[in-house]
């Protein structure tokens, strides 16, 4: 009944190209530390990836995620901070800044999307705007400077990035639950269908009684969770935040999502294909930290020759239909 | 005198499908020519070639007798043929004047001359007898306004040949006058005129020779005079008009729906519209277009904000969203299906249950979605080569009945649907014909709104005629008359005396 689509596997085919070319190109590619810290790193943009994917399918757009995030890192080390001397430098307080991380990332999605469904504000202005205000506040929180979580909690929290399963990590571990999640809510779930519906044509969605604007204002609240999620992954890597942290994730994030497969007019999600988009990503980031063929200078610019050649073979499988 | 524009045996195909066969067709110079058919019956598609928006399959568009391959519509629109269509072709955000003389701007130098745009454009309004500022911009016009501008936009083409489908269908009556003085003043300057119309007495009045078309055919040619309003209906329609429609023979039931003082604003207002639907009952609803028909359906259906109290089943419910008309059993069947109905870049499947997704389980269950999509297929035989193809891929009648599927499978009680045979072919009209009586012989109520006549009378049990947003009357049983109807939806007072 299926066809086999080759412009659907060609993500993947790129992906199994770029790991066989890191691995010819130098052994310690292959090498597990190597793979971990990839993986690791893909994570944080991974799991925004995620909640992007939804946002993105529904017709919607976020740009605010990148500095959310930093704003997030801000509030959870200042409130560590602040609560250790009460209930002490103990997985408690760290499990408190976990829920401050969690809380705000959904009260700002939430606030994202409540004005783009409720005040009827186009998503790309609403983001725009979110985005500089979450910029500027952990700018200013940190006053010009650099935010630190205590050095007691610091240690204390640093397995979360660090350890894991052998030298699979939390983060990949964390990434790789909530992608299937993702992609089973997309593919089986009444919400994902909808999602999918409101991009193809919110129109008839609301003529089908979806409730559009509930669905849509989930799915940047979704989007808003996961960044609270990276963010409590994230702190513990370096234990600081700054108003230059999260800087151009959102650019990663949705450009992990276009090279994916998902259509930036919204309508058709892949989660799986987002996943496929990250990992393209860090593998070309790494590929060219380990070999001395291009400058790792010119990783932004390789990086913008794959998203658009994506969008390309989008464009084409379109007018071929 | 050779035809400035004809037609010579001229199919056209789409896909597999054969939809005019051998069609000849001459306009000529100084004469309005009225092409009328049926819904379906080819009428746009002939228009399409002649304005070289389509090219035939077989056959060939003759100018002055010599073959004319256009391969677009300016190409047509350089040899002098300019088609308006029913769909505004207008910038929404540009001037009046700079939509008339949108690509052919008048300029000095670099420089565009607005002056003169603007008091070439206030001479072409002025001829059409309306206050249309050149300034204004289109988005802020009404229909019938926009409509004058695409008039006066074809004019200022200087057209040798004027084509324009349904061209009064958005006009007030004064601007209807308008309209009909300006036809009169290019037939006798020498202009070749088309017009495709359901207003019978339009044709009357304006057509010097009348086509009738049929499922693709020329079944009749006539002149002015040899052809009656009946005459054209017959033609039209075929012998098969009678029996194209199921008995009516569902009585009516308990009352299911009661609709008191309903008022929805808007740009189409509707006034203090009340009415009852009952188990086993189809209940048509008439009116000229923009009388407020859709816009009344759409506000009991909780897709537009309105006043008045709705009671289903004796219990008054507040209808505030979709899902509160779905929770109540009332659907909505759009007349929009392309754009309001089915998502045309989805498959069968998802497109069939997605009203209906709750009932799927929270893990869509996707072996009972297939077996959904199967019995539908079945019970409204849905003709497709795959349940895996777009929704978008299928047929118009197709489609219709997809849409159909996927509003019975949230088991509806009420049934609203808006034009529910627009753009289909005869054979399925009648298996939609027969799948409504079907529904009033299950105990449900159904209101049908349609702009054909012949399918209001020939399923309704009742009709309530709707004019300018408020109920202009109701007929039933025997009085169910072409006549009765539209007078009350022209306004000409109460249904005319039993013969």
């Amino acid at each position: 009944m299926k066809r086999i689509d080759l412009h659907l596997l060609g993500p993947l085919v790129a992906l199994v190209g770029l790991f066989i070319l890191g691995a010819l190109l130098n052994p310690a590619f292959l090498a597990p530390a190597n793979l971990s810290n990839v993986l690791a790193r893909s994570a944080f943009i991974g799991l925004i990836a995620v909640g992007m994917t939804f946002v993105i399918t529904q017709g919607g757009l976020d740009l605010s995620v990148g500095s959310m995030a930093a704003f997030l890192a801000g509030i959870t080390i200042m409130a560590m901070n602040a609560l250790a001397p009460f209930t002490g430098e103990n997985w408690g307080t760290i499990l408190i800044g976990m829920g401050v991380a969690m809380a705000g990332g959904v009260l700002a999605g939430f606030v994202n999307g409540a004005l783009i469904t409720r005040a009827r504000i186009e998503a790309f202005i609403v983001t725009l705007g979110t985005m500089g205000i979450f910029r500027s506040l952990v700018t200013w929180l940190a006053d010009g400077g650099t935010l630190s979580l205590d050095s007691g909690l610091r240690t204390l929290y640093r397995p979360v990035y660090f350890s894991g399963i052998g030298w699979i990590t939390w983060p990949i571990i964390v990434f790789a639950i909530v992608a299937i999640l993702g992609e089973w809510t997309m593919r089986h779930t009444r919400f994902g269908r909808h999602v999918e519906a409101i991009g193809s044509n919110d129109r008839v969605a609301r003529y089908s009684a979806v409730d559009v604007e509930r669905v849509r204002l989930m799915t940047y609240v979704l989007l808003g969770a996961l960044v609270g999620l990276a963010t409590i992954l994230y702190v513990p890597r370096l234990g600081s935040a700054s108003g230059s942290t999260g800087v151009l994730w959102e650019l990663e994030a949705i450009a992990a999502v276009i090279i994916g497969g998902t259509a930036l007019k919204g309508g058709r999600g892949r989660v799986w294909g987002t996943v496929v988009g990250v990992l393209i990503l860090s593998l070309i980031d790494n590929i060219l930290n380990l070999a001395d063929l291009v400058s790792p200078y010119l990783n932004g610019a390789i990086q913008g020759v794959i998203i658009v050649l994506a969008v390309v073979l989008q464009r084409e499988k379109r007018s071929a239909e | 005198m050779t035809p400035v524009l004809a037609l010579d045996k001229v199919t056209k195909s789409f896909g597999p499908v054969e939809v005019l066969h051998g069609i000849d067709l001459a306009l000529s110079a100084g004469e309005v020519h009225a092409l009328i058919g049926e819904n379906g019956a080819g009428k746009s598609t002939i228009m399409k070639i002649l304005g070289g928006f389509l090219t035939p399959t077989s056959g060939q568009v003759l100018l002055d007798g010599h073959p004319a391959p256009f391969r677009s519509g300016p190409e047509a629109e350089a040899a002098g043929i300019v088609v308006i269509h029913q769909e505004f072709n207008l910038a929404p955000d540009l001037s009046v004047a700079a939509n008339i003389f949108l690509g052919r701007e008048i300029s000095r130098g670099v420089r565009l001359d607005h002056t003169a745009m603007r008091a070439a454009a206030a001479e072409l309004l002025d001829r059409l007898g309306t206050a249309i500022r050149p300034e204004a911009r289109i988005r802020d016009l009404s229909v019938p306004d926009r409509q004058m501008v695409e008039i006066a936009k074809a004019l200022s083409r200087k057209a040798r040949v004027l084509i324009m489908d349904e061209p009064s269908a958005a006009l007030t009556h004064r601007e209807v006058d308008a309209l009909y003085a300006q036809v009169d003043r290019l037939r006798a300057e020498g202009v070749a005129l088309m017009f495709c119309s359901h207003r019978l007495d339009e044709v009357a009045r304006l057509a010097d020779r009348i086509t009738v078309l049929r499922d693709g055919a020329v079944v009749r040619r006539a002149l002015r005079g040899e052809l009656t309003d009946d005459g054209m209906a017959t033609a039209m329609v075929g012998r098969e008009l009678r029996d194209i429609f199921p008995p009516k023979d569902t009585p009516a039931g308990e009352e299911l729906l009661r609709v008191e003082g309903l008022s929805v604003p808007g740009a189409v207002q509707v006034g203090n519209v009340s009415l009852t639907l009952h188990r086993g009952e189809v209940l048509g609803i008439a009116g000229l277009v923009g009388s407020g028909r859709t816009e009344l359906a759409e506000a009991i259906a909780g897709l537009r904000p309105s006043s008045g109290t709705i009671s289903v089943r004796g219990q008054p419910t507040a209808i505030r969203h979709a899902r509160d008309a779905a929770a109540a059993g009332i659907a909505y069947l759009t007349e929009d299906r392309k754009e309001a109905g089915l998502l045309l870049d989805k498959p069968l499947t998802e497109n069939l249950t997605l009203a209906a997704l709750d009932r799927f389980g929270f893990r869509i269950d996707r072996a009972r979605e297939r077996q959904a999509m199967a019995d539908a297929t079945r019970d409204f035989d849905i003709r497709a080569a795959s349940t895996a193809m777009p929704a978008g891929a299928l047929s118009g009648g197709n489609q219709q009945k997809l849409l159909l599927a996927k509003t019975m499978l949230t088991e509806p009680e009420i049934i609203l649907i808006d034009e529910p045979t627009r753009g289909i072919d005869i054979g399925t009209k009648q298996q939609i014909y027969n799948f409504v009586r079907a529904l009033a012989r299950a105990g449900k109520g159904v209101i049908v709104i349609s702009s054909e006549l012949p399918e209001v009378m020939g399923l309704s049990d009742r009709v309530l005629v709707m004019r300018q947003g408020s109920l202009a009357g109701e007929v039933k049983g025997a009085r169910i008359t072409e006549e009765n109807i539209v007078r009350l939806a022209m306004g000409l007072g109460r249904e005319a005396e039993p013969a």
